[in-house]
């Protein structure tokens, strides 16, 4: 039997690109939601939440790029030059959220200069996910195995509205994140929060996926089709159960449930995007099979990935084990 | 005057983005290494200046690791914003290298540099020794993948081209140990070791010039002079090897690092000058006759091949090949004096009075950076007019993006990086120039302030320590 490697590996950056989504997600949520936490203790208390988890999460954004590079790397050639000012924006903004986790500490007079880089970075870095998330769904002009559109493509008003939609997801998530591991005054403020980017997310999800149908006949007929509605449906259905639980979790206040109820939504919004995109990579001009790279290249990256991949899920888990539990104020890794 | 072409711009751009990023890992491959021995030599002997020192150094790693991290995730991008051709075209063969690299090293780096920094407390001193050791492997490995990667582009082979002008692998193992690659390994890791002993060395002396009594500066600055003594003459070896590889796969480099344009036999070592790509002379050329043919060919009368030997549409840029070739050079050749030096002092008993030497070694502590630099400025710009070498022109190579975008991107980056890396230079001087004292606190540990019985399981302390506040 002949073995779909393409098939393979668009799985397997997908699992990275959704991994990132949902570790990075909660961390930037966390520099998101940054001003609007007191300065010193609080603030204190949410960054060390993601300290030593942070720069392991951010390992995933290098993956889905470094691996877009070896097994799609048509896909890699279009989409970058494409999306270039979202990226290189992006990109600026991981520098300055990314550098305050170490300089915060490093001064007390200057302190609130890294509170904003790490507030402004994060804001910037997801508004410009966001953006390229919806620059990708809208699709990209594609000729001679390069792109051919123009400079503000990307820049539509639809991907706007998912530049935001990303922003009060990941806030969300960074709202439940801390209700997870903070206690006290800080968790009941993240209550608040969650409360609010909650309803944001479930609507901004609605508004986005009852838009997205119309920008393409290809998503028209997976939504709205018989019988890919059937397969399709299941997925909306979740997504409501999700935000139910989410609700639920709030109100009666649960510490763990409100993040995996989150969580639930990132990932059925992400195999939502899965079943519109899918057999492209670049929609609506690439397909998985023409990116890819030749199968040499893709068993010989497949080899080390199915070794790899499963030890750095274990160890990830091991590092999120080991500093498990509540964060206090006073406590420092610093 | 004539406005900058997207293509220059395009090559400042990665040249100021990689250029900033090298010098963070150049500093924590080395960093890690030394991170690790000196907990290995706490493990065995017990001595509390090795762990003091660690504490010491730790907070430094961890500063330039975040600079490392976020500078390399522009890195893994640059190639598809400004390179988007030679992306598509090479992403088949150096995709997977680079894929290995995440996969074997960032993950294994970032996965355990937590517990390295934050978790001594929480896992006990023999995972904690593990964590740094694969932080330390990570960097390695990082090393390892990246360089096979660039002597890919220097030597390319083990490769065949598809119907639509992509290099697709015939071999793998032939790609990943192409001819270039194991000499450029050596040279660089060597080149990242003496870079942080350099750095720990300059430290050291420091301090010892403002107490000479400090024992962990003390510690630093033997532990230093060490390394230089014996690895500064091995990376003058390293890199004569080297360079005789490069003049096997790519004469044309050396030529231009020589400031040779003419094809001659007993070739004179040029010691300096100014090689004048217009005129095809080096102006002002103060030279050792003979001695280029031997130390190339190891025959005084060897031929030479000059630069007119290819089209002039080939030649490296010999006026910085030239320059920065010597810079490097001369660095390390000042890095072995100051090592022979050492050890004079060390045998004459006088390594810790303050004096010349340790204000020498203050004054060398940055110049591992810059041999790096200058070294790195020496193969790449050597390897144009190509990305991959003979094969892939420069020019060919850019992704679709007009000059405006990337003259505008590009101030961005350096406004960006001045800022966010000058502030922590800035940082990393004020930690350095605090004495290494005993007791040293590190990164304080997780539960500061919090009392041993109320936690599940008590914090482990290690001997001689007792339970302090944070911050």
């Amino acid at each position: 039997m002949e073995i779909d490697l393409p098939f393979i590996w668009a799985g397997l950056i997908a699992f990275a690109v959704l991994a990132y989504v949902i570790l990075d997600g909660f961390d930037l949520g966390l520099g998101i939601l940054f001003p609007f936490m007191r300065t010193g203790g609080q603030r204190d208390v949410a960054m060390n939440t993601v300290a030593p988890v942070w720069d392991g999460n951010e390992t995933w954004l290098v993956l889905g790029g470094g691996g877009l590079f070896a097994v799609f790397p048509l896909a890699y050639a279009v989409i970058m030059p494409a999306l270039y000012a979202p990226i290189i924006a992006m990109l600026l903004g991981l520098i300055f959220r990314g550098v305050a986790f170490e300089f915060r500490w490093k001064t007390k007079e200057n302190q609130w200069v890294w509170d904003w880089s790490f507030a402004l970075g994060s804001l910037t870095a997801a508004f410009a996910q966001g953006i390229t998330l919806g620059a990708l769904v809208q699709g990209i002009e594609v000729a001679n195995r390069g792109y051919a559109g123009g400079w503000w493509d990307w820049l539509t008003p639809f991907s706007i509205l998912t530049g935001f939609a990303v922003v009060v997801g990941y806030a969300l998530l960074g709202a439940t994140w801390l209700i997870y591991k903070t206690e006290g005054a800080l968790q009941q403020q993240a209550y608040g929060w969650a409360w609010t980017t909650g309803f944001g997310t479930v609507f901004l999800i609605g508004i986005v996926s009852m838009w997205t149908p119309f920008l393409d006949d290809v998503f028209m007929q997976r939504w709205f089709s018989f019988p890919a509605i059937i397969y399709s449906a299941p997925v909306p259905i979740l997504v409501a159960a999700a935000a139910y639980s989410l609700l639920v979790g709030l109100k009666e206040r649960h510490e763990l449930r409100p993040f995996v109820s989150a969580l639930a939504l990132f990932v059925l919004c992400f195999v939502g995007l899965g079943i519109g995109f899918y057999p492209y990579i670049v929609p609506h001009s690439i397909t998985i099979w023409d990116a890819a790279a030749p199968d040499s290249s893709l068993m010989f990256l497949l080899y080390g990935a199915s070794v790899l991949i499963p030890l750095i899920l274990a160890y990830t888990a091991y590092s999120y084990w080991v500093f498990r539990g509540k964060v206090r104020e006073g406590d420092g890794y610093h | 005057m004539e406005l900058p072409l997207a293509i220059d711009l395009a090559r400042i751009q990665f040249a100021f983005t990689v250029s900033f990023h090298i010098i963070f890992p150049a500093f924590t491959i080395g960093l890690a290494s030394y991170l690790a021995v000196l907990e290995a030599l706490w493990l065995i002997t017990g001595r509390q200046v090795f762990i003091d020192t660690f504490r010491y150094w730790i907070k430094i790693f961890a500063v330039t690791f975040a600079m490392g991290v976020v500078s390399g995730i522009v890195m893994s991008y640059q190639f598809g914003t400004n390179w988007s051709v030679f992306s598509d075209k090479t992403g088949p063969i150096l995709g997977p290298l680079m894929g290995y690299e995440v996969l074997s090293a960032f993950f294994l780096e970032a996965g355990f540099l937590g517990v390295m920094l934050f978790g001594m407390d929480r896992v006990g001193k023999g995972l904690h020794f593990l964590a740094t050791l694969l932080v330390a492997f990570g960097t390695f490995f990082s090393a390892f993948w990246i360089l096979s990667v660039n002597s890919w582009m220097q030597t390319p082979a083990g490769y065949a081209i598809n119907e639509v002008g992509q290099f697709v692998p015939a071999d793998w193992w032939e790609i990943i140990f192409n001819p270039s690659f194991p000499y450029r390994l050596v040279h660089m890791v060597l080149a990242a070791y003496l870079t942080t002993a350099f750095v720990v060395g300059a430290v050291g002396a420091w301090h010892i010039l403002k107490d000479s009594r400090n024992e962990s500066a003390r510690l630093m600055f033997s532990m230093a002079m060490w390394m230089a003594a014996i690895v500064a003459p091995i990376q003058i070896f390293a890199g004569d090897v080297h360079g005789l590889n490069t003049l096997e796969h790519q004469p044309a480099k050396i030529a231009a690092m020589e400031g040779h344009f003419e094809t001659r036999k007993g070739a004179p070592l040029i010691l300096f000058g100014l090689p004048n790509m217009e005129t095809g002379k080096t102006d002002y050329a103060i030279e050792i006759p003979a001695l280029g043919s031997y130390i190339l060919t190891h025959h005084w009368d060897g031929e030479v091949k000059g630069l007119k030997a290819w089209p002039k549409e080939e030649w490296p840029y010999a006026p910085v090949l030239f320059w920065s070739f010597r810079i490097m050079v001369g660095i390390g050749l000042a890095m072995a004096a100051l090592g022979f030096w050492s050890l004079y002092a060390r045998l004459r008993g006088s390594l810790y009075e303050p004096g010349l030497l340790h204000r020498a070694a203050i004054l060398m502590g940055p110049m591992g950076f810059v041999a790096v630099l200058a070294g790195w400025i020496t193969t790449e710009m050597g390897r144009q007019p190509y990305t991959v070498y003979g094969l892939l022109k420069t020019v060919d190579s850019a992704s679709p993006i007009d000059a405006p975008a990337l003259a505008f991107s590009l101030a961005a980056f350096i406004v960006v990086y001045f800022a966010a890396f000058g502030a922590g230079v800035f940082y990393l001087f004020r930690i350095m120039a605090k004495p290494p004292t005993p007791n040293e606190t590190g990164i304080p540990e997780n539960h500061p302030t919090r009392a041993a019985g109320i936690t599940a399981t008590p914090p482990l302390r290690f001997p001689g320590e007792s339970p302090k506040s944070g911050h």
